[in-house]
């Protein structure tokens, strides 16, 4: 048997992507792109990883070790994926609960993101915040509440008006929790609800689509011309959250179509060994190291003590003197250090 | 009797044993056993059927048959009228619902819970609450706010705030916290009908609850008065006063405690505001002890109030010991398990409290 070499692969190869719809804009993201064999692995990799963990995260709550709410991310890999190729680790981002992706592209790891979820010590919250408030550096989480309309046009107002370098992404997975957007939004063209702020609409469901809009975007902004919006058209495989079974406002068919004909890792996987960028067995190889790491953070997750109790008040005020807090009664004084 | 064949249909628990007591030639009361969720929903089912001018709106109210299902079935029942999805945009539905009212609507206003009010408060506070005042009684606004309140289980930080405090500060507003589902089912109704703004705080936790219903609350026309406490549980020896979730620790702790021959007299106020002093002091008067228990934090909270006002008032020359506070750790809540646990009132921690303020 001979063994393929690396010396076997192209090294990189053009790629044709969708064209963005923009609003507002002279230029669109180039059409024609070049992914190299190594950024090939490196995506592919990275969205196994967030794939697998999610899943796992899945399994977990239905065993009750998660608790309380839990958003999952598959099937919008490519959108956090890509969104990471177009840009650096010393950029910033925020983002609302969906956020275990984003998590693990902003430098979290996936033993500390599933302890977090698991509300253990090793998390990377240290059990406190749970699955929708992760935080590290330059990524602001995380978080729960979300304005959805009102906020977001006054702060299209002020990046506009004081040219602030900021994308603001929509990840426009057709449904704001059961609600589909035709029956929420007055226009579901969000790409264009900037207004004077340029936009463009581009396909989530491609990393490589999402990485050339990602640095199209971010060229926009370092060169001075203020705010753009990117609408990523993304689909999510679970429920809005896993107490949503996610089947009464949408089929069972239109969820096997988009697995079927746009799964983001199935799509990248194609164009890789159609190109022979990459062989079968490599990226079994990677799936393979990809479930151990994911079951390792698993059991690590699963057996990592919970927090200390001597945690509870710590936290509340930074770089302040230690402080008394009052626990249920007034008799229990628990002290609460920055 | 249609009502109550409804609510053993709907529940479908101890639905036999409802038919086996049922003797339909007598009049004796007959108590069927009702979740809050259920108790909820009927009450809305009632004055939506009572009152054309009543309507409901909020994330995931009809198609979805509400985010935990309170108004489930409304939807199919009433129709796109009176059941109204909302995008998510709580500041703005808020503020059409207030608009709505102030024309002469009844809107139920839904906030899948009373975090997300946040997003909308200045319409409850600025465009609800006080209009009827800054009009010089010419503008009201009849208006329920309703959705769960408090700590639910590891929906940490920001899903977790009690806001009775906040909410119970306001003048011109009601503000409304049931515990059981004869409390819930009275209470929405007399808010609905309401001709002004009442904020209606529920319970996540106690949506699945069942409690046995009185033949009486089985009626269309069963209310109860919003301002008013009721003895959940009569004791010489100490007062617990709380509401919502927490009256179900307190009854707890009190059976704990009778064991040890202390007998609590347990009330459960119902109404966060307007606040039923009297009720507190006239047990308080008998027992002279007394200890509130809430899940909020303590600082300016419904446990501090009661405080205020019965310095304020004759009970507090009966008092043998301070009043003591039970409260919720005055912290952001944790999502760890053993965290969130050690972060809310757990029973011990008022039969503990009991005995310091008893000095026993």
């Amino acid at each position: 048997m001979s063994v393929r070499s690396y010396a076997d692969f192209t090294t990189q190869a053009t790629f044709e992507i969708k064209k963005c719809d923009v609003h507002k804009l002279d230029e669109a993201p180039a059409t024609q792109v070049v992914m190299t064999r190594d950024e090939g692995l490196q995506y592919y990799r990275t969205m196994q990883t967030m794939r697998r963990m999610e899943l796992k995260a899945d399994q977990l709550y239905k065993q009750k070790i998660i608790r309380g709410f839990c958003h999952l991310y598959d099937g919008q890999e490519a959108c956090a994926v890509g969104i990471e190729g177009g840009i650096t680790l010393s950029d910033h981002l925020i983002t609302a609960y969906r956020a275990h992706g984003y998590t693990y592209t902003r430098g979290g790891t996936v033993k500390e993101i599933m302890a977090e979820l698991t509300g253990r010590r090793g998390g990377i919250a240290k059990g406190k915040g749970g699955s929708m408030h992760m935080y590290c550096k330059n990524f602001y989480g995380g978080n729960g509440i979300v304005g959805a309309q009102g906020q977001i046009f006054e702060t299209y107002n002020m990046a506009a008006l004081w040219k602030l370098p900021a994308i603001f992404v929509c990840e426009n997975n057709r449904y704001g929790m059961g609600t589909s957007v035709e029956r929420a939004s007055a226009s579901t063209d969000y790409y264009k609800r900037g207004d004077y702020i340029p936009g463009l609409r581009v396909d989530g469901m491609d990393v490589l689509c999402v990485r050339e809009a990602t640095r199209f975007a971010a060229d926009h902004c370092r060169s001075g011309k203020g705010p753009i919006l990117m609408e990523l058209q993304t689909y999510r495989y679970h429920g809005h959250s896993m107490s949503d079974p996610g089947v009464s406002y949408r089929t069972r068919e239109e969820i096997q179509e988009v697995r079927g004909k746009s799964d983001p890792i199935s799509l990248l996987k194609d164009r890789m060994l159609s190109n022979n960028m990459a062989s079968v067995e490599e990226l079994k190889e990677i799936d393979v190291e990809v479930r151990k790491e994911i079951e390792d953070a698993a059991q690590f997750a699963t057996t990592d003590p919970e927090p200390p109790l001597e945690e509870l008040c710590n936290h509340i005020f930074y770089n302040d003197p230690p402080l008394e807090v009052r626990g249920t009664n007034p008799w229990t004084k628990l002290k609460s250090v920055s | 009797m249609a009502s109550s064949l409804r609510c053993f249909l709907r529940t479908g628990k101890n639905a036999v044993s409802a038919l086996q007591r049922r003797e339909f030639h007598r009049t004796l009361p007959v108590a069927v056993q009702v979740t809050v969720r259920d108790a909820l929903n009927q009450a809305m089912d009632e004055e939506l059927e009572r009152d054309e001018r009543v309507f409901l709106l909020g994330e995931e109210v009809a198609q979805y048959d509400g985010a935990y299902k309170v108004s489930r079935g409304l939807w199919k029942k009433y129709g796109d009228k009176r059941i109204i999805d909302t995008p998510i945009t709580e500041m703005g539905f808020a503020g059409i619902a207030v608009g709505a009212a102030m024309a002469g609507l009844r809107p139920i206003c839904e906030f899948m819970t009373f975090n997300f009010s946040m997003q909308a408060i200045d319409q409850v506070i600025n465009s609800a609450a006080k209009t009827y005042y800054m009009s010089a009684g010419q503008q009201s606004v009849p208006i329920v706010f309703r959705g769960p309140n408090g700590a639910s289980a590891g929906v940490a930080a920001q899903h977790s705030q009690c806001f009775a405090a906040w909410y119970g500060h306001c003048p011109g507003l009601k503000v409304v916290s049931p515990w059981s589902a004869e409390d819930a089912k009275g209470l929405l109704k007399s808010a609905i009908r309401d001709d002004n703004p009442v904020v209606f705080l529920e319970n996540e936790l106690m949506y699945g609850v069942p409690f046995e219903m009185s033949e009486e609350s089985q009626s269309k026309d069963f209310t109860i008065p919003i301002g008013k406490a009721k003895v959940e549980r009569q004791g010489n020896h100490i007062t617990l006063v709380t509401h919502s979730r927490y009256v179900s620790h307190c009854l707890d702790a009190a059976a704990v405690l009778a064991k040890e021959g202390i007998e609590c007299e347990v009330i459960n106020l119902r109404t966060i505001r307007p606040l039923d002093v009297e009720s507190i002091e006239t047990s308080v008067m008998k027992t002279n002890h007394l200890v509130t228990v809430e899940g909020g934090w303590p600082q300016y909270g419904v446990g501090a109030e009661i405080c205020a006002r019965i310095m304020e008032g004759p009970a507090f020359n009966y008092l043998d010991a301070p009043v003591t506070r039970v409260t919720g750790v005055d912290i952001p809540m944790p999502y760890a398990k053993i965290l969130e646990d050690n972060s809310v009132p757990q029973i011990k921690d008022v039969i503990f409290s009991v005995k310091k303020t008893l000095n026993v």
